[in-house]
């Protein structure tokens, strides 16, 4: 009885699927990306993972991400009457009204999540990309995993967009720094999101690791 | 659909690690506490209590999907007095407006996506117990699009939010959020978390069990 499990000893890698368990090698090419050949689920993505495109992407992202959310994302003018607001003013607003349930979970969803996985990203792949291996690696990598889910700016944006429709009835809207931002956040989340290859990093980290 | 030279990682003695993906051979499926070689996360073949689990964010959730629906959402204090809107009024008050284009994407959001998520997740689910060998690979496609339309049914959350922020109109109009947005919010967070549960590859074990026997 071995408690003590040990990588398979195969020569060709073997991949598992994470959606129906099926044990398949590795095709040699992988440009196009793997996909599993009973389900079509992904096995792993496109691109050849570079940490330091990742890099690149999370640090602009997290400037946009101030961005986004220190300019308003929509101004409201009706009967002399200016408001405008940010994604964090909304939660302000809903926490005021007694709203708490809801407030929490916009903040999570809008602001937190994207925020907090953009600061592990910039932790794990800034040392990587210059040779070193983060401490707690394991730690923030499940952090991510976890996080990841929640993120849901790309939905917020949809909602800023469904309300200037609807206020634009009553009032004259204008749409502000903040939602630009938002846009340029949403699509250097996903390029990034689309390149995150959680196997790679691994890889780098343990090279990073062995060498010190 | 089980040739033979399909094998499944489990029956061969193969775990994934949930956590970072890493495969490891287990040689002794009852051993309780096997940790990840790599990261260090407790090894499990399937998910744990997967269906436990599922099943009981799912009830939550459907609990919560009758107060979502009837009850308001969105409170519109005018001088004409208050406008109660649960999510349907609110589609039917966009889609008399003339904005159909924008009436049809929130009517998917917040009406549609919910509902198909609720009775996909049960679809699954009572499949998976009663040990069905019907349709895997759609039944795995439709779990795989559970995830990826999970998020935008929080789309009227972000909606009231920010109607509720940007309409404090003093004499004008105020808005503020129902108690339907609390209830809302609970659906949309419970039938993810459901799916988060429940573990795809339990939709295939089915076939390789029967082989084995
Ligand atoms: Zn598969
Ligand atoms: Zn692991």
């Amino acid at each position: 009885m071995n408690l003590h499990p040990s990588r398979p000893d195969t020569a060709s890698p073997l991949l598992a699927c994470h959606e129906c368990d099926l044990l398949q090698a590795a095709p040699a090419n992988r440009a196009q990306g793997v996909s599993c050949c009973r389900c079509g689920g992904q096995l792993l993505p496109g691109p050849a993972y570079r940490p330091s495109t990742s890099l690149a992407l999370v640090l602009a992202g997290l400037l946009v991400f101030v961005l986004a959310n220190a300019f308003p994302v929509v101004g409201l003018e009706a009967g002399g009457v200016k408001t405008a607001t940010t994604l964090l003013g909304t939660t302000w607003q809903l926490s005021q009204q007694q709203m708490e349930p809801v407030a929490l979970l916009v903040l999570l969803t809008g602001v937190l999540t994207p925020g907090l996985e953009l600061l592990c990203l910039l932790y794990l792949l800034l040392p990587l990309s210059l040779g070193h291996a983060p401490r707690g690696f394991a730690r923030v990598m499940r952090l991510v995993h976890v996080l990841h889910p929640w993120g849901m700016v790309e939905v917020f944006l949809l909602g800023v967009l469904v309300s200037l429709v609807k206020l634009a009835h009553m009032a004259e809207v204008h749409p502000g720094i903040g939602l630009w931002s938002f846009f340029a956040l949403i699509v250097l989340l996903a390029g990034n999101a689309s390149r995150f290859d959680p196997g790679m990093l691994w890889e780098r980290y343990q090279a990073c690791r062995d060498r010190t | 659909m089980s040739r033979p030279n399909l094998k499944s990682a489990a029956s061969q003695g193969v775990w994934r690690c949930h956590a970072c993906g890493q495969l490891s051979r287990v040689s002794a499926p009852a051993a309780a506490a096997v940790s990840c070689p790599r990261c260090g996360a407790s090894l499990h073949q399937r998910k744990p209590h997967s269906l436990q689990y599922a099943w009981a964010f799912l009830l939550a959730a459907m609990l919560c999907y009758i107060p979502a629906n009837l009850m308001p959402i969105m409170l519109t204090e005018m001088l004409s007095g208050t406008q109660r809107d649960t999510i349907m009024s609110g589609v039917a008050y966009l889609w008399r407006s003339g904005s159909w284009p924008l009436a049809l994407v929130v009517f998917v959001a917040s009406v549609l996506v919910p509902l198909l998520k609720i009775l996909s997740m049960l679809l699954l689910l009572l499949t998976v117990h009663w040990r069905s060998r019907w349709a895997p690979r759609q039944r795995t496609r439709l779990y795989r699009l559970l995830e990826v339309v999970g998020p935008w049914s929080m789309l009227d959350i972000y909606v009231v939010g920010l109607l509720v922020a940007l309409v404090q109109l003093q004499s004008l109009a105020t808005i503020k959020a129902g108690p339907g947005a609390i209830a809302f919010g609970a659906v949309v967070v419970l039938t993810m978390l459901s799916a988060m549960h429940f573990d795809p590859r339990l939709i295939w074990d089915v076939f390789e069990d029967d082989d084995e026997r």
